[in-house]
């Protein structure tokens, strides 16, 4: 259909409304005000010389090793928000599952012989039981949760989601206990490898390495496969794609689950970098890669894994870069600062994402 | 899980004609049946069981084991329920498959149930599942198998099961009012029990306090264990039965049909009688409440403020606010740094003064996140808002920020409440502080919702387009719904200050916002006795019996998938706001109510 000119344009339909000079001024404010305050601490940090390149460099690695984990998230919350225009604020939690599964399926594997003999082998099989306990968690949920409510008002599933996230973080919780569990030390992935003058630990390269292979998967499964053409049809137009002889309920509940596989896997690689998972590390990576997942342009898959990665650099360097170059003390405790803040500007500022249009609100 | 409405052809029939009933969908009740044995496993594994069984409510039964009797009961109701009738269709005679349907449903649960008691009784996961002691089967008190060893155990929980699904089948087979009579005298039992410390402290206090004797009953009610006793409970039930039998009796008049006819003279007497009934009550409740109860009930007066700012701002508005907890936090905050001496302000001044404070700091940061997020809707908005709460709790919490609000340690010592030369510090006290601020807070949003601005809010709600269109002013609507909650956050933060005494930052974590959204969820939104009454249930009532405490978002979590599936208006609705949700159905549900209706005189 032919835009006409009486049409609204912009991210948000809404674009018509709002031109009170007031509230834009304010805006640009605050828009001017973090690119100085950017500006100025970066410059500062730089010019200081108070942490060698090899610092930064490390934290860039660091960066790019957290993001691929957020961009795997994200990729269950920019198919789900593609097909379904919701956010399901429940996705953290399946992430927090499949690192609870990769707590107990790995601790039960290291009492075995094979965890030493066969490392890789093991992960592999960690990895596998994360990403099948977390499809199963986001297949129940769109099954009992999300479907009934299909059609309805947006924000009757999104505050449903809420509750089911607090759901699974207490069930977890009352479950297995509130204590914070220590995965098993992997002996075959200490020390680190230099490549092209970066110092990166082999953890890191291992789940940036396998993130990349699981996004490529992913990629090839959207775009070649018969399957992943089924979801891109409802994607675009969920009525036409049932006159075709699709299903659209199995086809969004694929989503769900190759979704919750790929959060599964990133559960299991959070536990791998950060050694430890407990009921409540679902929140604060759910709510960044959701972030990251607006950031590249939510529904748009390519854009997640941008966004992640960006994210991931932006949290890594951020407290450093211009925190520590505004002269704030311990700056490092306030990366989450940094995170929400990235996540409060995105949304403010560019709902579209870097990557192309926001899908339409209109049709919601 | 909602059935989808599926549309069903009306066969062209001759009137008269009609197709045989739909009967009880036995598969239903098997996956009823499946769905309820995994419900009885999860409650038993995750500690539920264990920890409810501290609680005596008859004789031998516990909380616990009413909850493993509660879910046959109820998957077994649920069962045996006809589907709703047609038209076109005849409506289905009770009878035995009613019952069967209970029964099949009871079996698999009982089924499921053992399997999990088995399973457990031969293997130890106590390493996976924390909770699963020795208590539930291996050791005494053996809960699930109700005491005994596991081989007779076993077979008491399948008979148990079977039996439970079956009476609660049986239930359809009685007249509707009758049926409701057994819901209503198990309710009321069921509530005298479970409320025993409440019960026992009031009765007491009366006597304390008004030299009624009323302490007797007391201990009539219930035995020492705190379990209701026998008498109490046949009392209770047949009291409860004869008020039922009383108000459903043929011919009688609703109460709201009754008072309308009354002359307009005896109706205002009526209500002055009824408002000074309620403010005598309500000023001898903290006296004989005492003080442990009084302080339950300043602390769910507290969330109340909260939760009737946030119905003005989610409710009314429709702006779904996810960071509230930040106006309470700085209404806490603002409050704290004034009146405590040793604050960084160190001022140290009286709580009212710091008043006009906490409302310029929480106005000023309403304006603050309402005015970026002008743009945004819906769920978007929602996530903003988190975001502006978690970034205020760090600040609040930030090292960078402790020469002003003392990071992690927080701001002590902050001054009581004084009336004159009265200090407000005990609980009994402080409830008249809090009763005032809800009163003010009821008031507020009454006249709001009643205003202009209230009908730009609701008609902002419904569609922000079309209000736009007939004039509202989006801007002054939002930024000013913004402000209002946040102000009545502010002044529950302030009261929240002085109670405490002092401020932390970990006290105003998300899972505070999150509360406060299913209070007014559960409560209706928009709907102000709701509020009222699901802030003193669901925040009261976990405080006043302390085993829930642990499970407490747990229970939050499920309620609000509950009611965003079965009752998105909440269970004390505004009538305007459900209109709203059900707009769609509307159209079907009186056809199919017609459709029932046809049935029913169609087969009488």
């Amino acid at each position: 259909m032919a835009k006409s000119s009486l049409e609204p344009r912009g991210p948000i339909a809404v674009r018509r409304s709002f031109q009170l000079p007031v509230v834009d001024g304010f805006l640009w404010l605050v828009r001017i005000a973090a690119v100085v305050l950017l500006v100025v601490g970066a410059f500062n940090s730089l010019t200081s010389a108070r942490l060698s390149g090899q610092q930064w460099r490390d934290l860039v690695v660091f960066g790019i090793a957290q993001g691929s984990i957020y961009a795997l998230i994200a990729l269950g919350y920019t198919m789900v928000y593609g097909i379904l225009r919701f956010i399901n604020f429940a996705h953290g939690e399946v992430f927090m599952i499949g690192a609870m599964t990769g707590y107990y399926v790995s601790d039960g594997l290291a009492r075995t012989p094979l965890w030493e003999a066969q490392p890789f082998v093991s992960l592999f099989i960690v990895l596998v039981c994360c990403m099948a306990a977390s499809a199963l968690v986001a297949l129940l949920l769109e099954r009992v949760a999300y479907r009934p409510l299909r059609g309805l008002p947006r924000l009757l599933p999104f505050i449903t989601a809420i509750g089911a996230s607090f759901f699974l973080q207490y069930a977890v919780a009352t479950l297995f206990g509130t204590s914070v569990k220590a995965y098993p030390a992997v002996d075959a992935l200490s020390g680190a490898v230099t490549i092209l003058g970066f110092r990166i630990l082999k953890v890191h390269l291992l789940v940036i390495v396998a993130a990349l292979l699981m996004m490529a998967g992913l990629y090839l499964y959207v775009e070649r496969t018969k399957a992943g053409r089924a979801i891109r049809a409802v994607a675009e137009d969920p009525e036409i794609a049932r006159l075709m002889g699709l299903s659209v309920d199995r086809t969004i509940a694929r989503v769900f689950a190759v979704g919750g596989a790929l959060a599964g896997a990133a559960g299991f690689l959070f536990g791998l970098v950060f050694q430890n998972v407990h009921f409540l590390s679902g929140f604060l990576p759910g709510i960044k890669a959701f972030t990251a997942a607006v950031l590249g342009g939510i529904g748009n898959i390519p854009g997640a894994v941008v966004g992640g990665l960006l994210l991931g650099s932006v949290e890594s360097l951020g407290p450093s870069l211009v925190l520590v170059g505004l002269g704030i003390p311990s700056a490092h405790q306030l990366k989450d600062v940094v995170a929400f803040l990235a996540l409060v500007m995105v949304l403010i500022f560019r709902p579209t994402g870097i990557l192309g249009e926001r899908v339409s609100e209109d049709r919601a | 899980m909602a059935e989808p409405t599926v549309a069903i052809e009306v066969p062209e029939t001759a009137a008269g004609d009609l197709l045989p009933a739909r009967q009880v969908d036995l598969w239903r009740a098997v996956r009823l049946g499946l769905v309820g044995g995994l419900t009885a496993v999860f409650v038993s594994a995750n500690g539920m069981v264990e920890a409810f069984s501290e609680r005596a409510l008859l004789g031998q039964v516990t909380l616990g084991s009413l909850l493993l009797v509660a879910i046959p009961l109820l998957v077994g109701y649920l069962a045996g329920q006809p589907p709703p009738v047609l038209q076109g269709f005849a409506t289905p005679r009770p009878g035995r498959r009613n019952v069967a349907g209970g029964l099949l449903a009871g079996l698999l649960n009982g089924v499921v149930m053992a399997v999990f008691v088995t399973l457990i009784a031969t293997f130890d996961v106590r390493r996976v599942l924390i909770n699963v002691t020795p208590a539930l089967v291996r050791e005494d008190p053996r809960l699930l198998t109700f005491g005994l060893d596991l081989g007779p155990g076993l077979v008491l929980i399948l008979v148990l099961n079977t039996a439970l699904g079956a009476v609660a089948g049986t239930l359809h087979l009685l007249r509707d009012r009758w049926r409701r009579a057994v819901f209503v005298v198990v309710l009321w039992v069921l509530a005298v029990a479970m409320l025993q410390p409440f019960v026992v402290q009031v009765l007491r206090g009366i006597q304390a306090e008004l030299r009624l004797w009323t302490a007797p009953l007391a201990d009539f009610l219930y035995e020492p264990s705190g379990a209701l006793s026998l008498p109490g409970a046949v009392a209770v039930a047949a009291v409860a039965l004869a008020v039922q039998v009383l108000l459903t009796r043929e011919g009688r008049r609703p109460a709201p049909t009754r008072l309308s006819s009354l002359p307009d003279r005896s109706r205002r007497l009526l209500r002055l009688a009824a408002l000074a009934g309620m403010l005598i009550v309500l000023g001898l409740l903290p006296q004989v409440l005492g003080p442990f109860l009084s302080e339950v009930l300043n602390i769910a007066g507290i969330f109340l403020l909260m939760a009737l700012g946030l119905n003005i701002v989610v409710g009314v508005a429709g702006l779904l606010d996810l960071g509230y907890v930040a106006f309470f936090a700085v209404g806490a905050y603002v409050t704290a740094l004034l009146t405590s001496p040793q604050s960084s302000l160190g001022v140290g001044w009286i709580f009212w003064a710091a008043v006009p404070f906490v409302v310029l700091a929480a106005a000023v940061s309403g304006l603050v996140v309402g005015t970026p997020v002008l743009r945004m809707r819906g769920d978007y908005l929602a996530i903003v808002t988190l975001g502006f709460g978690e970034i205020a709790r760090l600040l609040f919490l930030s090292d960078w920020l402790k020469p002003t609000f003392g990071g992690a340690q927080g701001i002590i010592r902050v001054r009581d409440i004084t009336v004159g030369p009265i200090q407000i510090a005990d609980p009994q006290a402080f409830f008249y502080a809090i009763f005032c601020f809800v009163l003010l807070a009821v008031y507020v949003t009454y006249a709001l919702q009643d205003s202009r601005i209230g009908r730009a809010w609701m008609a902002m709600r419904e569609d922000e387009a079309v209000a736009e269109a007939m004039g509202v002013n989006i801007v002054t609507a939002k930024l000013s719904a913004f402000i209002a909650g946040a102000m009545l956050a502010g002044f529950g933060g302030a009261l929240f200050a002085t109670k405490i005494g002092s401020v932390f930052p970990h006290s105003f974590s998300v899972i505070v916002s999150i509360t406060v959204l299913v209070v007014i969820i559960v409560g209706g939104m928009a709907s102000v006795p709701g509020v009222v009454l699901a802030a003193f249930v669901l925040v009261g009532l976990p405080e006043l019996l302390r085993e829930f405490e642990e499970y407490r978002f747990l229970i939050y979590g499920v309620l609000l998938i509950f009611m965003m599936q079965r009752r998105p208006e909440g269970f004390i609705p505004s009538r305007r706001r459900a209109q709203e949700l059900h707009e769609e159905e509307l159209t079907q549900d009186t056809w199919l109510q017609d459709a029932a209706a046809d049935g029913r005189s169609a087969t009488s």
